[in-house]
């Protein structure tokens, strides 16, 4: 049931993040077009067409935001999952389980969690990115979709989620493996 | 009396609740011989419990030591304590503690891969040992799935996995009702002679005391009485009569 919340955590952060890179990579291959009738119809949509780059500072600041909850909220129900089971893991540290062990189990948890919820995120963003844009820019998007960088950006989504999932959860396992079984076994239930 | 395999020297331990002191054993000392069936008695709060986490490795003692097989165990760093924990003792408890989402054999063979054994070997052996403990009908059931006395068949056979020296059961009858606790210690007994352990309980069981070897009667953090087998049978009566009320 906790791991139900990580994953939809991850997914939901990691949807955000995808979804906004990929429609920075379409938004900027349709400016590079440099296509008349397009660049009206972009300037329309509020599109810089002669920036670099689709990304701003707005963007930026609200990916972070949304990366910082996932992370958080990640956090949080390991911990949760860390409490509930505390006499679980005195009783492991009873029958000789070190603190490596305690660790790694949910170091391992949690980068299967980061993995799935990272890859149905990414392909859900990527999906209703280019959904998005075929929309408001019919007839341009897919005839100059530009795979590679957005394959580079669904790898980088990936990444992060990986690396947000792992990171979350390094402090409450650790914390966890370091109780002494004493303690963790007087714990009621 | 045979060599001592557990030796508790001048044993006491002081817990700080807030700003009070809490001395929760007061200078105990102990030799429990090897193959012994050892029953430790007392009234709750008297520092049974501290006592086995001491033996156990769980906890070091404030002052005074623990000697395990000539080892002292202050000496032993963490990742030690668990090496020791995992070959040298094995836990019973009164709550049985098996982990709810593993089948019994898993329960068991979880222990076995502290050892270093791989999963196949592990769940072998697991299987083996169930069988001692009669549940070799029962290797995929849930914890949830069996009966009190069933689920505590499993931690017995999880104990006695990687072969320790010593099992320490705490209060191993007491979730019990009397036939299927009486069914636990005479299992006990049996393991006790199939694999050469000592035994160490902490019980208000008198059907456990009766079983034992040695008794020690602990009150307020020191050994109140300690008694051999033969002269247990005259003060039982006197037992009985106190901790029952």
């Amino acid at each position: 049931m906790r791991s139900v919340v990580t994953v939809t955590c991850v997914v939901l952060a990691l949807a955000f993040l995808a979804y906004m890179l990929v429609l920075a990579d379409i938004t900027q291959a349709l400016v590079e077009l440099n296509d008349s009738k397009l660049n009206i119809l972009l300037s329309e949509r509020g599109v810089d067409i002669f920036a670099a780059t689709q990304m701003d500072a707005m963007t930026l600041l609200l990916i972070g935001l949304a990366l910082l909850t996932c992370t958080v909220g990640v956090a949080n129900s390991m911990l949760m999952s860390v409490t509930e089971r505390v006499r679980e893991i005195g009783t492991l540290k009873c029958l000789g389980a070190q603190d490596r062990f305690i660790i790694q189990s949910y170091l391992v948890e949690s980068t299967l969690q980061g993995l799935f919820g990272a890859a149905v995120g990414v392909l859900l963003g990527c999906a209703v990115a280019v959904a998005a844009s075929s929309a408001t820019y019919p007839g341009y998007v897919l005839s100059s979709f530009p795979t590679a960088v957005v394959l580079r950006s669904l790898l980088a989504s990936m990444a992060v989620g990986l690396f947000i999932a792992v990171a979350a959860s390094i402090w409450p396992a650790a914390a966890a493996a370091r109780r002494r079984p004493v303690d963790a076994l007087r714990v009621e239930e | 009396m045979a060599e001592s395999l557990i030796s508790i020297r001048a044993v006491t331990k002081t817990f700080k609740l807030g700003d009070q002191e809490v001395r929760a054993l007061r200078g105990v000392d102990m030799e429990i011989p090897k193959g012994a069936y050892v029953s430790i008695m007392g009234p709750s709060g008297s520092g049974k419990s501290t006592l086995f986490n001491m033996i156990g490795g769980l906890d070091l003692p404030t002052s005074g030591d623990v000697v395990v097989e000539g080892c002292r165990l202050r000496d032993l760093d963490s990742d030690q304590l668990a090496w020791f924990r995992c070959h040298k003792i094995g836990f019973i408890f009164q709550s049985f503690n098996l982990v709810q989402t593993m089948t019994a054999q898993e329960n068991v063979a979880i222990a076995r891969t502290f050892a270093g054994c791989s999963y196949a070997e592990s769940m072998h052996d697991a299987a083996e040992v169930l069988k001692r403990v009669g549940l070799d009908h029962r290797l995929k059931h849930l914890p949830s799935q069996v009966s009190g006395g069933q689920q505590q068949r499993i931690a017995i056979a999880r104990a006695l996995v990687n072969k320790p020296l010593i099992i320490l059961a705490d209060e191993p009858t007491g979730n019990l009702d009397l036939k299927t606790g009486q069914d636990i210690i005479d299992l006990l007994n049996e393991m006790k002679q199939a694999y050469g352990v000592t035994i160490v309980t902490a019980t208000h069981d008198m059907k456990m005391v009766s079983a034992s070897d040695l008794l020690a009667r602990i009150r307020d953090g020191a050994i109140d009485e300690l008694l051999g087998k033969d002269q247990m049978n005259v003060t039982i009566g006197t037992i009985d009569g106190e901790s029952v009320a």
